[in-house]
């Protein structure tokens, strides 16, 4: 199971990174989800991976960590948050800039 | 437990719900009431300062959660005296952006109250995660502030900054996880303490936590080469705006102090030291990074711009040196940077709008009225900035190049800053001569400014000669506070107070 999720994360924050390398506001805008949905994983499993423990320490008996699952409900919502905000500043940019390219110019021919 | 630390973050979150919810009222009471509120928090900060200035480590813990389960705010000497650097400047802007600026967008007053929440509570803060959220917030609250007015080059350049930062966060996110994940802790001193004794199987991942945290933080103190987003984000936003993100890359500056003297510090055990290889170099070369831009900007508000990166620059090559008395110079010059940039960016908005269409750049423009106060002005922070004697530039790379003498690293901190020196007051006289001298009888100038348009100039600089007058115990604070840093004990025992010294049980 660790290794699927390892895998799981390394091929998101992969494809993030891709993405928001290129030079389009549309792709970059996806590459940063892709690269926040990666990281709230991330955080998630950090607590390790237990299923139906109880977030309680007992004596002997695995647990749940609730730590980190509150860490991720506000990494989620931040993101959540910034995309909403960094999609409309794309809006915004193709408005003001007449195109969709991240440095405002097409330089392609 | 002692509330007065929790008060500088209460006060510019309800003052900016309040003037949220006061939208619809008229502009005089916004700008009262933000005035107002931004005064206040400067005396909550003073009447804080003292209680903290006899080393006391004053411990806020939320909800009364004892360390390390609970979220606490930590004020210390050096907490404190960043958040009385960032209201100080605060009230100077508002005395500026109250003349007319804060008009270009409705939520000006209602941003800036939330970024001076998100960076009080940034200073004041003693969990990982939390300074996470605190970014942020004071984040958030900037890419408000510098769309604020809108435009072409403004836009492109938010564009930029808000999808650095969002990297940046991702990048933060994952450091801080894979620092739970293996310490179990997101409590800073709990952090140091665990460090210290760190199993040596996970030697490997810690450092390569540590050094993406480091990585972060030099993204937003613009350290190079991570520096290229600043100078079109600064150069391209609003006069005020641009001057109150004078502090932010201080904020970066600070994580990275934090973080060098209090996680990876001396007494940190396998991990002691993490951040000696690089932080040196990279900053240096920030400062040679920097002033080439200085030299090549080509309006006042760039160069501004390129002065904050060489500020930046200066400013961690003396946290790279390490040792209090370095930290301590550190701290001095980050006070007078931050007010002489700031000054700079506002004098180049009184500028801009009073050259007309000429706006701030270097070339020959209208003949100013009043443009003897302009110049004076414009030559004093010129000085400042430069660092010549007598003002407080000067005596803050003084005391960098003191405390360098002794250090290994000398030789290229006393070549680097010296040189630099010289090119910056090169660029910063041409741009006067250009900017006061250079007429062109075609160009016409706008209507000249009046004297309550310098207010936040002026106020500016009146804090930096403050500096001067009073440098003995300004330093003689710095190095109070620096001492306290080096020894993270204190910080240590403060917070986590009844924790057995090896930690709790994981």
């Amino acid at each position: 199971m660790e290794a699927l999720i390892s895998i799981v994360i390394g091929v998101l924050t992969a494809c993030g990174v891709y993405l928001a390398l290129r030079g389009r506001t549309f792709p970059v805008v996806l590459g940063l989800t892709l690269m926040s949905y990666a990281v709230n994983l991330f955080l998630f499993v950090m607590g390790r991976l237990t299923i139906g423990k109880p977030p309680i320490i007992q004596d002997g008996a695995t647990y749940a960590d609730p730590l980190p699952q509150a860490l991720v409900l506000t990494a989620i919502v931040i993101s959540f948050g910034m995309t909403a905000f960094v999609v409309i500043l794309s809006l915004r940019a193709r408005a003001e800039l007449g195109n969709d390219h991240v440095d405002g110019e097409d330089t392609r021919p | 437990m002692n509330h007065l630390v929790i008060a500088p973050l209460l006060l510019p979150l309800l003052a900016g719900t309040v003037l949220l919810l006061l939208h619809g009222a008229g502009q005089p009471l916004r700008r009262a009431l933000s005035m107002a509120a931004t005064l206040a928090l400067v005396g909550l900060v003073l009447a804080l300062l003292f209680r903290v200035a006899d080393g006391d480590v004053l411990v806020y813990q939320l909800g009364d959660w004892a360390a390390p389960f609970g979220i606490v705010l930590v004020a210390d000497r050096l907490a404190v005296v960043m958040v009385l650097i960032t209201s100080v400047l605060a009230a100077c802007v508002m005395l500026y952006a109250v003349r007319g600026e804060d008009r270009s967008g409705s939520y000006f007053h209602v941003l800036f109250q939330m970024q001076l929440f998100g960076l009080n509570g940034a200073f004041l803060t003693g969990d990982l995660f939390n300074l996470f959220v605190f970014f942020e917030v004071l984040l958030i609250a900037s890419y408000g502030l510098l769309l604020h007015g809108g435009g072409r080059l403004r836009t492109r350049a938010g564009l930029h900054y808000v999808i650095l930062n969002l990297v940046g966060s991702t990048l933060f996110l994952f450091a801080v996880g894979t620092l739970y994940g293996v310490l179990g802790t997101l409590n800073m001193a709990d952090l140091a303490q665990r460090l210290a004794s760190l199993p040596a199987e996970h030697l490997g991942v810690v450092r390569a936590a540590g050094l993406l945290l480091f990585a972060v933080f030099a993204l937003k103190a613009a350290l190079a080469p991570l520096h290229l987003w600043l100078p079109g984000a600064y150069g391209h936003t609003s006069a005020p705006v641009a001057a109150m993100f004078a502090i932010m890359t201080k904020v970066g500056a600070y994580a990275i102090l934090r973080m060098h003297s209090l996680m990876f510090g001396p007494d940190a055990g396998p991990v002691a030291g993490l951040l000696d290889p690089w932080l040196l170099p990279l900053a240096l070369l920030t400062v040679v990074a920097g002033t080439v831009g200085v030299l090549a900007s080509q309006r006042l508000a760039d160069q501004a711009a390129y002065l904050v990166v060489v500020s930046a620059g200066t400013l961690l090559t003396a946290f790279g040196m390490g040792g209090a008395e370095a930290f301590a110079a550190g701290l001095y010059y980050l006070a007078h940077t931050t007010f002489a940039a700031a000054a700079l960016f506002l004098l180049a908005g009184v500028l801009a709008r009073a050259r007309g269409d000429t706006g701030d750049r270097l070339v020959a423009g209208p003949r100013l009225p009043r443009g003897e106060l302009l110049g004076g002005v414009f030559l004093l922070i010129a000085l400042a900035v430069g660092g010549m004697p007598p003002l407080s530039g000067f005596i803050g790379k003084w005391l960098i190049l003191q405390a360098s003498f002794g250090s290994p690293g000398m030789p290229w901190v006393l070549a680097v800053l010296l040189v630099t020196s010289l090119l910056v007051i090169m660029a910063l006289a041409r741009s006067g001569s250009r900017l006061f001298f250079k007429i062109d009888d075609g160009a016409v100038a706008a209507a000249p400014p009046r004297m309550a348009d310098l207010g936040g100039v002026l106020g500016l600089a009146i804090v930096g000669l403050a500096l001067v007058i009073y440098a003995g115990p300004v330093y003689e604070f710095g190095q109070a506070a620096a001492a306290q840093s080096v020894q993270p004990g204190i910080y240590l025992s403060a917070v986590l107070q009844g924790v057995p010294p090896g930690g709790l049980p994981q």
